[in-house]
């Protein structure tokens, strides 16, 4: 009793402060954020208030298996289940922005015009699709590959629930202007020093995790999580350094300025993709490959040296978003033959991923989990090769301020990061709520085509978009004149800019039948369909600390 | 402790651990994967040595090429101003009265005057040249300072109503309304009488008499403008903030009054004369011996209806 008024006392202080912060605040911004703020303390005071009851209707609710014996999978539920949510929210709104590019029209000033959206859409899918997708594939992965039960238990519900409240304050600053103007770390100062906190938890509960585990080696996932989870933190906070104008304001300006700016921001933008997209996502290609193939991993060796070279060479290669710009031009040829070095390591992840399927490749036909899997990772290897080419700077010099940019980020992100979560969710979630089987397969099937055929639409058409936009800005007429103008560049994109919308529908369509599928398994329900195949599932060995094996 | 087998469906020994029922299989890492690995770290050095690339206390390598980013930027803009050249020395010696003289070169300046419009003119008068309200159609032959090349060159120089340009064109419509010099009564009825002279109204003797009191000064008694003052024509169903009669009367009782920059001192003189030469060959320039009076081609109104 004692503990809980303690608690409550603590959530009731937050709240106040939040209150009196909001009512002294330098702009409205501010003032709602520390609204926001002050709102979810009130719930953590309800919460810690009416704990006993709580814990039971969030079972109720999410109808989680309860069984302390076995592993900590609440947070991995709720991720789950976040993951789904915020991967819908960030689509949608990727939906909208394609069709407001379409149609100018459609930018509702000023909370919904393209420039306050766009970072909604980029975080939204980045930061809170991804980002819950690694924390709870991360904590799921690390209990079952090192044998034990998460460390500071209370410290990854505090991850889980914290990273969301960033998510929030993100998302509202967004709409509401509040930006530090800094691609993909658009927060301003407040949200990132809370940011911090959470991933600085983050950090002790996955490292907790791994020094208490009970096999003797650690395994590959988890060197590309920790390498994720430190790379982030480094690269969050050294971008991030600013001077707020008022500590019960909004806005911050850098520490940094100029080309130096430029260049610490590149720094951490390309290495968000190379340590959060990439880094992270292969730590999850890593356990759900080999254990929905139910093969070993090709080559244990090759894991090793791309690993490392992943990590070594990855960190140097952001200059080459800076080409042909004030940045010295030995700082640009650094970029440049990083990233072409950065080729070979980076497939090393596809092969050992295509390649774990050697002796099971009839997988790919009859298991549509498999299907997702390898498509992912095909879509992986393509991505990590057009990327070394987009860095060369010739190539560069033409694509550049492009829409190729968006169409080679996109079959990265819809087809690398966005199918292996989908595979990933759909893993996650019979295991998770100890249902036999997904509610249906087949829906799976329809997910992995639509979304395919989205990216294709997608990818193709901003191909095309990029290099006619590059060839228009650059073509010079016979008198030596430049030929066209701007506007006509845009007025010549529409057709392919309504191809991508429409590959933005079928990419989200696909991601609408997951949702109801996801549901349909939590509540227990079975499609009746024509049985497909998938991945062996024994609860009984799917527990903490198993007695070792010696033969 | 290790626990190695040899995985049957490759035939090739697993490293001996096992994490959740996930083993490792010992396979060398591929020939073709290590040499391409090689061969771009070969490419990177390569690289590294004919271009600009180590760091060094005060600036970088400069690289066996010499190659600069600067440099290659340059080179690439010489190449195109060297096509320009022989163009841009002849319009420069050419006064623009004699270019008509000179097809070859008039068409060049087009050319390039064509490109010079998209990237300095097309935010106010539109990608076509056919403008917005408050900013003039371009392709048709109602030109409210004149339509010459001289004409069109002095106005792309010195600009319309420029703030510090003493030879900026000047004009300034009284705000009849604003500043009680008509009645809203009145207003209305010199509205109908303008939208009369464009054949859009029923002429009225009213507003017709305010007219002549108020307007003909520098409209002309016919409606036809003046471009001595910049004065619009009202005659020929062209509207410049609008035809409708809210639009009419919004101009009459607080007009707008547009401002066009100077482009002398931003653009070189050959640059103007293919503007000049551009926006004279879309579709409405004039020849010279038509500048002077203003009345003479008194033609009867054609009602093209425009923005």
């Amino acid at each position: 009793m004692e503990r809980i008024v303690t608690r409550a006392g603590i959530w009731f202080a937050i709240m106040l402060l939040a209150v009196m912060a909001a009512a002294a605040a330098q702009d409205s911004g501010f003032a709602a954020h520390m609204f926001i703020v002050a709102i979810a303390a009130l719930i953590g005071l309800w919460m810690t208030i009416s704990k006993p009851d709580y814990s039971a209707i969030a079972r109720g609710i999410l109808r989680m298996p309860d069984d302390p014996s076995r592993y900590d999978d609440d947070p991995v539920r709720w991720g789950v289940i976040a993951t789904v949510f915020w991967g819908i929210a960030g689509f949608a709104a990727g939906l909208f922005i394609a069709l407001q590019l379409a149609y100018p029209l459609l930018n509702l000033e000023p909370y919904l015009n393209f420039g306050r959206l766009r970072p909604l859409h980029t975080s939204a899918v980045i930061f809170a699709f991804g980002g819950n997708v690694l924390i709870a594939t991360s904590f799921y992965v690390v209990q079952r590959t090192c044998r034990a039960r998460l460390a500071f238990p209370a410290l990854a519900r505090f991850v889980f629930w914290g990273y969301q409240l960033f998510i929030v304050l993100a998302a509202t600053g967004y709409l509401m202007g509040i930006t530090e103007s800094r691609e993909y770390a658009e927060p301003e100062w407040y949200v990132d020093l809370w940011l911090t906190i959470v991933w600085v938890a983050y950090a002790a509960v996955f490292i907790g995790t791994i020094v208490k585990r009970s096999e003797p080696h650690i395994y590959v996932a988890n060197w590309f999580y920790l390498a994720f989870i430190l790379t982030i933190a480094m690269l969050h906070i050294v971008n991030n350094l600013s001077m707020p104008v008022s500590l019960l304001g909004s806005k911050s300006y850098s520490a940094f300025a100029g080309v130096q700016d430029a260049l610490t921001q590149w720094w951490y933008g390309h290495n968000a993709v190379g340590f959060f997209l990439t880094a992270g996502f292969l730590a999850m290609m890593y356990y759900f490959v080999p254990k929905q193939a139910e093969r070993p991993i090709y080559s244990y060796r090759l894991s090793i040296i791309h690993f490392w070279a992943l990590i070594f060479l990855y960190i140097w290669a952001g200059p080459h978003h800076l080409h042909y710009t004030a940045l010295p031009d030995w700082a640009q040829t650094l970029g440049m033959v990083f990233s072409i070095m950065l080729w070979m390591p980076s497939w090393g992840g596809m092969i050992n991923g295509l390649m774990t399927l050697n002796g099971a490749w009839d997988k790919v036909r009859t298991d549509p989990i498999m299907r997702m899997l390898i498509m992912s990772v095909a879509f992986y290897g393509m991505s990590t090769f057009e990327g070394p080419m987009l860095s060369i700077k010739s190539v560069n010099s033409l694509s550049h301020y492009t829409d190729w940019t968006i169409g080679h980020v996109h079959s990265g992100a819809l087809g690398w990061n966005g199918m292996i979560s989908f595979a990933a969710v759909y893993f996650l979630v019979p295991r998770l709520w100890g249902r036999e089987r997904l509610y249906s397969l087949r829906m799976v099937n329809w997910h992995f085509w639509l979304a395919t055929v989205g990216i294709v639409f997608y990818a193709a058409s901003m191909w095309v978009a990029g290099i006619t936009q590059g060839l228009m800005w650059r073509e010079y007429g016979a008198d030596g004149y430049l030929v066209n103008s701007f506007v006509e560049t845009v007025a010549a994109l529409h057709p392919m800019y309504l191809l991508r919308a429409f590959g933005g529908v079928l990419y989200l369509g696909g991601a609408v039948i997951m949702v109801i599928n996801v549901w349909a398994t939590v509540l227990g329900k079975l499609r009746e369909e024509t049985p497909m195949q998938t991945a062996a599932y024994d609860p009984a060995a799917d527990r903490p600390l198993v007695p070792a094996t010696s033969n | 402790m290790a626990n190695k087998r040899i995985d049957e469906a490759t035939g090739v020994e697993t490293v001996g651990h096992e994490w959740d029922g996930i083993e490792e299989l010992n396979t060398p890492l591929p020939r073709w994967w290590l040499w391409s690995f090689y061969a771009c770290i070969v490419f990177a050095i390569g690289y590294c040595i004919v271009y600009p690339a180590w760091p060094l206390l005060s600036h970088g390598t400069e690289g066996v090429l010499g190659w600069t980013s600067r440099g290659q930027l340059a080179s690439e803009m010489n190449a195109e101003e060297a096509r320009r050249e022989p163009i841009m020395e002849a319009l420069a010696a050419t006064p623009i009265e004699k270019l008509p003289d000179n097809p070859g070169l008039m068409r060049a300046a087009i050319e390039g005057g064509r490109a010079a419009f998209k990237v300095n003119c097309v935010q106010c008068h539109g990608a076509g040249a056919a403008g917005s309200p408050g900013y003039p159609n371009l392709n048709d032959d109602d030109w409210l300072w004149g339509g010459d090349l001289k004409t069109i060159e002095t106005t792309l120089i010195h600009g319309i109503r420029q703030p510090g340009d003493d030879q900026t064109r000047f004009s300034q419509m009284p705000a009849f309304g604003r500043d009680g010099i008509l009645t809203s009564q009145q207003i209305g009825q010199v509205t109908q009488y303008v939208q009369s002279l464009s054949g859009k109204a029923k002429p009225n003797a009213a507003g017709a008499q305010i007219f002549a009191d108020n307007c003909a000064s520098c409209h002309g008694s016919d409606g036809r403008g003046m471009r001595q003052f910049g004065a619009p024509n009202l005659a020929d169903a062209i509207w410049f903030y609008g035809g409708s009669p809210a639009a009419i009367t919004r101009q009459i009782t607080t007009p707008n009054h547009g401002v066009m920059p100077s482009w002398g001192g931003r653009l070189d003189p050959a640059t103007i004369k293919m503007l000049a030469a551009y926006v004279h060959s879309l579709g409405g320039g004039e020849d010279f011996e038509e500048v002077a009076p203003q009345a003479e081609n008194a033609s009867a109104t054609e009602t093209h209806e425009q923005p």
